[in-house]
């Protein structure tokens, strides 16, 4: 998300190319209208009416109904917020906690680097489900000991990732500069590493977004994350199975189509932002963000 | 070779012991005490009460309590459901069998589907490429629980040419119930084979030595063969191993999907009803085949491919 934000507001789209572009115009617009949701909705989403269970499309109701007689497009809308903001909040926490540990790491070197190190190859082991199943099972179903689990999944890959780039950039002259003239590490850090790896922080974000709506929407669709009747795509996805049987399999692919269409926009996206960041071509300084900033050349 | 293969087999048994941890310590960590999380919430009469007591040692210190649990375990013995009053490992094992079938079949169509789609795409550039790139870009992204949906909505409900849900008996039958499951849960890893694939092969066939070898007239065939799908196994490999592994967490959602009786969904299920020895029971399982297959991806990779540096870590 900061990652769009960023680039819309610097007005370099050029640098995504058409499908970077597309993708993030789809994801601007999943936010809108997340945000938007209750207003644009035609219904309440939580009404039921049995007498239009699985009723077709009609003018006022532009998707039709589910299987309880519940107005999709509401539920759609209004599922968009929970399957947006899950996600979002397992990015902003696991990317933040790696981002630390990936720094403090790479920074003190040492013993410490190595049992870090240590540590997080062991902890990789946990699949993201897994945790979360185990968690939901302790803690009782609810999106929060989701997010929570996931968050901690992902804090290996993405520490992983972000130390070897924090170490690379840490034996750069402009750092030795930095530290000849007196600067304290925690300013070098923060004012500095942090800054010239936020493209490969964004990039990562925007991939792990990705992951995160799927791995949240399968413990929702478990019934362990976001408990139905609440509207989230992944609930939706599980509640509209009966109707998949029946022959009605608007709900569950409607939803199912959702999630899809943002993996895959925020799978190009983040992928575009990584070739930006240098990360899987040779090198060279970010395109896009603060151009020209601290030399990463 | 030796030194890796023990640093390897180091660093296996501490993740062994650190996951294994994880999974007890959700015991400790659960809010209420743990005769409550045992319990899932349900009052027991005081006889069931001390047999949890004494079974998990309950009035000794924590770490006597995890040694305990983990000898036990490992000697095969996970407890006891608080809903069925079965031994867990029975439980498990019961069940395991539908879970390990639909892994296998799903790694089958990975492999071959995927490096089938990857070779046809790699060695005929233009309409066919496009397709299978277009394609696979598109269902990389499906996660399983939507494969699943759109597979029972096609192939069971609207062609009726395979049943949509439960286990089937006999080998025929068991095959053709497995058959849309294995599908959804192959149908994202075999596009990422496929994926992968391609991009290898074609680097691997603009290599000099592979142009050498057309050059000089050696069939088409076996130079695919010989040379480039040769040099491109590691990475394929890999990739395979390294999605298999994940089916081992991801196969709860094709089982719960199309109501097979498997692991991950009786998981899923004991999750739900808190019944906390059956969750322990399954995660550990779960995890400690995860990990046996990710390492037994990066040892095969290193096995297979001499040029990766055995002593350093990434």
């Amino acid at each position: 998300m900061t990652a769009v934000a960023a680039l819309l507001g610097r007005g370099r789209r050029s640098a995504l190319g058409a499908l970077g572009t597309t993708a993030a115009a789809v994801i601007v617009a999943a936010v809108v209208l997340a945000v938007l949701g209750p207003a644009l909705s035609p219904a309440d989403p939580d009404a039921s009416d049995f007498a239009n269970a699985y009723a077709p499309p009609g003018p006022a109701h532009p998707l039709g109904f589910d299987g309880q007689g519940r107005d999709l497009l509401a539920r759609l809308l209004t599922g968009a917020r929970t399957s947006l903001l899950g996600p979002l909040w397992v990015v902003a926490l696991s990317m933040t906690a790696g981002t630390v540990i990936a720094i403090v790491a790479a920074w003190r070197g040492g013993w410490l680097d190595s049992v870090v190190s240590a540590a997080l190859d062991v902890v990789f082991a946990f699949p993201g489900v897994l945790l979360a199943m185990l968690v939901a099972a302790v803690f009782g179903p609810g999106l929060s000991a989701a997010v929570l689990a996931l968050s901690v999944a992902y804090v290996p890959y993405i520490a992983r990732l972000l130390r070897s780039a924090a170490l690379a950039e840490r034996r750069k002259p402009y750092v030795q500069a930095l530290e000849v003239q007196g600067a304290g590490s925690v300013a070098i850090c923060l004012r500095h590493l942090v800054p010239n790896l936020m493209p490969l922080i964004a990039a990562q974000a925007t991939l792990f977004f990705g992951y995160a709506m799927v791995d949240l929407a399968i413990v929702s669709y478990f019934g362990l994350g976001v408990r139905p009747p609440a509207a989230d795509w992944g609930v939706m996805v599980a509640g509209g199975q009966s109707g998949v049987l029946q022959g009605y399999p608007a709900e569950s692919l409607l939803a199912g189509g959702c999630i899809v269409v943002l993996v895959v926009a925020f799978n190009v996206l983040g992928e575009r932002l990584s070739d930006d960041s240098g990360q899987s071509g040779t090198s060279g300084p970010s395109r896009w963000w603060r151009p020209g900033r601290g030399g990463t050349a | 070779m030796a030194a890796y293969l023990m640093r390897r087999a180091l660093m296996l048994a501490a993740t062994l012991l650190v996951s294994s941890f994880v999974v007890f310590a959700g015991l400790s960590l659960a809010p209420g005490n743990p005769l409550a999380t045992l319990s899932g919430g349900r009052s027991l009469p005081p006889e069931s009460v001390a047999v949890l007591v004494q079974r998990y040692h309950l009035n000794e210190p924590f770490l006597v309590q995890y040694v305990t649990w983990l000898g036990n375990a490992v000697r095969g013995d996970l407890g006891v459901s608080i809903i069925l009053r079965q031994d867990v490992s029975d439980l498990i094992s019961s069940r395991s069998g539908t879970t390990i079938a639909l892994i296998l079949y799903a790694a089958l169509i990975v492999l071959v589907g995927g490096v089938a789609l990857g070779l046809l795409a790699a060695l005929r550039p233009g309409i066919v490429d496009a397709i299978v790139v277009m394609s696979t870009a598109l269902v990389v992204a499906v996660p399983p629980f939507v494969a699943a949906i759109v597979l029972i909505g096609v192939f069971a409900v609207r062609l009726r040419w395979l049943p949509a849900l439960g286990n089937g008996t006999g080998l025929w039958e068991g095959m053709r119930h497995l058959t849309l499951p294995a599908l959804a849960l192959a149908a994202a890893a075999t596009a990422a084979v496929a994926r992968v694939t391609r991009t290898t092969v074609r680097q691997e066939m603009g290599r000099e030595h592979v142009q050498t070898a057309i050059s000089r007239g050696l069939p088409y065939p076996a130079v695919v063969r010989r040379h480039a799908l040769r040099n491109a196994a590691v990475p394929i490999s890999t990739l395979a191993g390294m999605t298999v592994a994940s089916m081992i967490a991801l196969a709860a959602v094709v089982e719960r999907a199309f109501s097979l009786n498997g692991l991950g969904a009786y998981l899923v299920s004991a999750a739900l009803s808190k019944d906390f020895a059956v969750v322990q029971g399954i995660s550990l399982v779960l995890v400690t085949a995860f990990v046996l297959v990710n390492t037994l991806v990066d040892v095969g990779a290193a096995l297979l491919d001499p040029r990766i540096k055995l002593g350093g870590r990434a």
